[in-house]
């Protein structure tokens, strides 16, 4: 099914890729063009593969609860763009109410 | 008035920070309140090429809460990026558990001593997560500041069934809960710290229809009887908005508890499109099933177990093991103090009363209270074989308190151990009918409400130190 | 052996030359960086180099020195030169995955296969141009421009390795690291006539690696010759702690020189400790290098379709030639899932690189463009022009295809199907199959600018990706040239059995002798 443009500015604005004027243009044409070749994929039949999750060999290793130091040499403001009182500084959001987000 | 028309469906999604010492998938402290950015690393802050490892203790705490709230323990379960954009969210996704959680299907019996009747609130789902870090956006103008050493810290999430109809009901929920978890031992559940929160769904409907309507998200509460308030005034906007004919548009809402009102995020709907998927830097979270049933085995006593024996085996009423058991610490200690003093009811008393007095002003927890409880059972049975009075053992405990030195020493060294001596007590009964003539002739002379007068002068006397049933059948001898 | 022939040496001959105290690690830097003048690794004319730093080598060689006096055993690549692709984290060169969101950015702590290097006593000499985020097949996708192919300055040198490839063709490093996602490392070896190695999922820890895609990224090496590959490979695998992906099984030894020697690194209590997972261990005896007597090879028919260049088919078909005069048996097998590869491979990487590079927000580190107009506008300016057009392309395809009502259609069904390919495999070495051999590439290298859409570009990876996706070793070998131009074929064996594939890579080495490079 081809991509439209609407798709293309909506998968840019949840990307936060900003894309505009005539790349949404080109872009909806590649993502098209690609995707098209993604196709050959719905003929197969997948009906008894098993996900991944059954798969579950060999569970995800754990590390003991121990604090170890941070690993890392210089401090963040050498590699931080704004910082101040220990505060990474960032524009305020438009919106800046809307903290529903954050804290998960 | 119109709301009678209608009922709450409620749901609730709790999250709660588990009790470990580091975060969920790197080596940082995940103590609360240190200067910002500074308990971060390569992990947590997401650099280029970092990748997360799980903290053990965080699967130990999260399936302990899932055993003690009755869950079932998924012996595969999978963690999942959710991706957004947010300034503390790192990596630009948090990750969580989506389609495959680590517990499902569990309960939370709500006890209702007034009516009788218990309240069985279903648990959906529960679930690992990381959480995110810190904005904040009143410190400086038109920008927001960022603090990420509580990003990474292990959460789980309880998302429990709509099977909430009132918002006391709600309240009730939320306090069985959190009791539960302390039990559990898993989290501080302090709302005030932030390490427990909760995100209510509400929806309403006519009684006794069985679809459920078009629910909204309330967010931002940070009290239990904010979640009751916040729900209040959400059901009677839903239902006001149904009497006018409107309908409820689906949206999350934020509670302004300056205002006690709710109003709608300015999040844009639909823009929520998290895309999970699979987290490909961990590998399946694979529990084996002997250590989960080991878990359950060594689950400690939860609170409605605790409360039916604790009536038993001390003879207490409903009320008082309500009192006892509010909090696991008190019900620990209230325990320790009934055993070796073999005294349920002065024990209750004791701790309910002057250890209560004492916490309360020196702002103490019962933890960390100096009075340890085999130090409060020889106090008890000092005055339960007579050695001090009751009267003596308040001024005993109240330096118990603040010395920390044993009830019997204090007792001894302020000399206020109980004089059962006849000649003594006799002395002291001659002394004070000498010295108040008057008193004494009226006394003798059959007015026997002067009794507990001369009783009291004897008292004084002896500096509390005479049994004072002695000092009555002496006197009531002398009288008689 | 003299730092004259320096462009002619090996990893392990300059090791121990360096060890017996024959060159100094100093003179082996001043050697790599004398070759990278006279060859132009600079940005202006081959871009080999992205960052280097003559001096702080120099310097870290010299301080070598009072160890080697103490007669300290300074590891299996004492004093060697090593290029390290610039998507892996070091300290004290940036790490900036060619992508200008990375400009400058010096990472604070470093990868842990570069560790491993280090306490094995090579020495970093340069970080190397790059696709941008390892998304592309001819290092044209560089933030910082194309780097050019030693061996013909108009052609690309493969990608998204194509530094490291280029570097160690060039003579420059004898040993460089790459990563692989899709063919990274042995695509561009192909182009460059030198050795690749894609190691199992999980051999090697991705702790540093800054990720693509992650159930598909892994750490690579690349080597003049199969032996220095194979010695690259066993310093830097084992298992790692810091990755929860990474592999706690044996790490046998490859290099054929070591066959019933005890463990190098056992001598070395430095590299013993950066081992926290298991020790090498002997591989079971084998046959010597000059025979392959029981050894099966399957030749996939996918691999060979009717429309491969001739020419290619031709090196190939010589080179099984020589690995059958070796005792080798070759069985014609088929792996019939492989041609979906590409369209599996291009969902899957695009929806992992969505998330992945979601980190890059302007708030922690790297670029920020910061238009006044709040958060969001922050972030799309940063994002738009930090990340260049194919790094778009690839974030807007992963993003759409995990996106509400289209995650079940292409996400999902790419991870059955990638199941399905990774089945191929494990029947096939299942069937007593020892290794495939393949041609690396459909083709040799391709003029800069020959290739403008980007799914033509995704068909270089044709033969490669399904190793990365059944995450199995692979790696190309140098069999021939075309018209100057070198050719690879693709060796590739079944999970964690990399000696297999190391020993067939010897005997073929040696089978083809000078005809590797004609």
């Amino acid at each position: 099914m081809p991509v439209t443009r609407q798709d293309v500015l909506h998968i840019s604005e949840l990307a936060r890729l900003g894309v505009e004027g005539a790349r949404a243009d080109e872009l909806t044409k590649e993502l098209t063009a690609i995707l098209s070749h993604m196709e050959v994929l719905s003929q197969v039949d997948t009906a008894t593969v098993p996900t991944t999750a059954e798969l579950g060999a060999g569970g995800t290793p754990l590390r003991p609860d121990v604090g170890v130091p941070p690993l890392m040499s210089g401090t963040l403001g050498s590699i931080a763009p704004a910082m101040r009182d220990g505060f990474f500084i960032v524009p305020r959001l438009a919106s800046h109410e809307d903290s529903g987000e954050s804290g998960a | 008035m119109t709301q009678s028309r209608y009922e709450m469906v409620v749901g609730l999604e709790v999250h709660v920070q588990l009790k470990t010492r580091t975060k969920a998938f790197c080596g940082c402290s995940a103590d609360f309140g240190a200067p910002p950015n500074t308990n971060v690393c390569p992990v947590c802050l997401a650099l280029p090429g970092a990748l997360p490892v799980l903290n053990e203790h965080a699967v130990e705490l999260a399936v302990r809460a899932a055993v003690g709230l009755g869950c079932r323990i998924d012996p595969v379960s999978i963690f999942a990026r959710k991706n957004y954009f947010y300034p503390d969210l790192p990596k630009g996704y948090q990750i969580s558990q989506f389609d495959q959680p680590l517990a499902v299907g569990g309960s939370v019996v709500v006890e209702r001593s007034e009516k009788g009747t218990d309240l069985r609130i279903g648990i959906t789902r529960l679930h690992m997560e990381e959480d995110a870090g810190k904005s904040i956006h009143d410190r400086y103008p038109g920008e927001t500041a960022i603090d990420l050493n509580r990003a990474g810290v292990p959460l789980i999430e309880i998302v429990s069934e709509p099977d909430i109809r009132t918002s006391a009901g709600a309240g009730a929920y939320l306090r069985t809960l959190k009791q539960i978890l302390q039990y559990l031992d898993v989290s501080d559940v302090s709302m005030e710290e932030g390490s427990l929160r909760v995100d209510a769904n509400i929806s309403v409907r006519p009684p006794g229809q069985g679809k459920l309507g078009t629910k909204t998200e309330v967010k931002n509460m940070n009290s239990f009887s904010a979640v009751e308030k916040a729900l209040e005034a959400e059901f009677a906007r839903q239902c006001e908005l149904l009497d006018s004919g409107g309908n409820v548009e689906q949206q999350t809402l934020l509670w302004d508890g300056a205002k006690e009102t709710v109003r709608p995020s300015r999040t844009k709907e639909g823009s929520h499109d998290y895309r999970y998927f699979p987290e490909p830097d961990l590998r399946p979270l694979v529990l084996d099933s002997k250590w989960v049933e080991h878990t359950r085995k060594d689950l400690p006593e939860l609170p409605t177990a605790k409360k039916t024996r604790l009536a038993t085996e001390y003879e207490l009423s409903v009320v008082e093991v309500e009192q006892l058991t509010a909090n696991p610490a008190l019900a620990e200690y209230f325990e320790a103090a009934a055993r070796a003093s073999s005294d349920g009811k002065a024990a209750y008393n004791w701790v309910m009363g002057e250890v209560q007095v004492a916490l309360r002003s020196s702002a103490e927890d019962i933890g960390h209270f100096r009075v340890r409880p085999a130090d409060l059972a020889q106090l008890i049975t000092l005055v339960r074989d007579g050695t001090i009075s009751h009267t003596a053992a308040k001024r005993v405990f109240a330096q118990m308190a603040e010395t920390g030195k044993p009830a019997a020493q204090i007792a001894a060294d302020e000399g206020l151990v109980q004089v059962g001596d006849e000649g003594a007590i006799a002395t002291w009964v001659d002394e004070v009918l000498d010295e108040h003539p008057e008193e004494a002739a009226r006394y003798l002379a059959g007015e026997k409400k002067l009794q507990g007068v001369l009783v009291g002068f004897v008292m004084k006397k002896s500096k509390g130190r005479a049994d004072p049933r002695r000092v009555n059948q002496l006197l009531s001898s002398r009288g008689g | 052996m003299s730092v004259n022939d320096y462009t002619r040496l090996g990893a392990a001959q300059i090791a121990s030359s360096v060890r017996a105290g024959e060159a100094s690690p100093a003179d082996m830097i001043g050697a790599s960086f004398k070759r990278a003048a006279e060859i132009g690794a600079g940005p202006d004319e081959l871009n080999i180099f992205l960052h280097s730093d003559e001096k702080a080598s120099i310097e870290e060689a010299e301080q070598m020195r009072p160890r080697i006096q103490n007669a300290t055993d300074l590891g299996v690549l004492a004093g060697v030169p090593v290029a390290i692709k610039d998507n892996i984290a070091s300290l004290g060169l940036p790490t900036t995955c060619g992508s200008k969101v990375l400009r400058g950015y010096v990472s604070p702590f470093e990868a842990t296969a570069i560790a491993r290097l280090r306490a094995n006593g090579a020495i970093i000499v340069a970080k190397t141009n790059m696709d941008e985020f390892a998304m592309g097949s001819s290092t044209e996708n560089s933030a910082f421009g194309p780097t050019r192919n030693p061996l013909d300055v108009r052609r690309v040198p493969g990608g998204s390795s194509g530094g490291s490839a280029a570097a160690v063709a060039a003579g420059i490093t004898p040993i460089a690291l790459g990563s692989e996602t899709g063919g990274s490392v042995r695509q561009p070896a192909a182009f460059c006539g030198v050795v690749g190695v894609k190691p199992t999922y999980g051999r090697v820890s991705r702790y540093g690696l800054v990720a693509f895609a992650s159930s598909l990224d892994q750490i690579g090496v690349l080597g003049r010759t199969v032996d220095d590959a194979a010695l690259a490979l066993e310093t830097i695998a084992g298992f790692d702690a810091m990755d929860s992906t990474s592999s706690d099984a044996d790490v046998p030894i490859y290099r054929l020189a070591s066959l019933g020697k005890p463990a190098p690194e056992a001598r070395n209590p430095d590299a013993q400790a950066m081992r926290i997972g298991r020790s090498p261990i002997p591989p079971p005896p084998l046959p010597g290098p000059t025979t392959l007597e029981g050894v099966v090879i399957g030749r996939p028919k996918e691999y060979f379709p009717e429309s491969l260049d001739p020419d290619i088919r031709h090196r190939c078909d010589r080179a099984l030639d020589r690995l059958r005069s070796m005792g080798a048996t070759v069985r014609d097998i088929s792996l019939p899932r492989s041609p979906l590869a590409i369209p599996v491979y291009y969902i899957l990487a695009p929806a992992e690189a969505s998330s992945n590079l979601a980190r890059f927000d302007g708030v922690r580190y790297g670029l920020r463009v910061d238009p006044g107009k709040g958060l969001k506008a922050m972030y799309e300016a940063t994002r738009s022009e930090g990340f260049g057009p194919e790094v778009t392309r690839r974030i807007l395809l992963g993003t759409y295809v995990l996106s509400a009502g289209y995650y079940d259609a292409y996400y999902k069904k790419a991870q059955a199907v990638r199941t399905l390919i990774a089945d191929d495999f494990r029947a096939v070495f299942a069937s007593g199959v020892h290794a495939i051999f393949t041609p690396t590439t459909p083709t040799t290298a391709f003029p800069i600018g020959a290739i403008s859409d980007p799914y033509e570009m995704y068909l270089n990876d044709i033969f490669t990706v399904t190793a990365n996706l059944a995450g199995v070793p692979a790696m190309s070998v140098p069999i021939g040239r075309i018209r100057r131009l070198p050719v690879g074929g693709q060796i590739i064996t079944a999970h964690f059995d990399e000696y297999a594939m190391f020993r067939v890579a010897y005997a073929l080495e040696a089978g083809l002798g000078a005809e590797a490079h004609q």
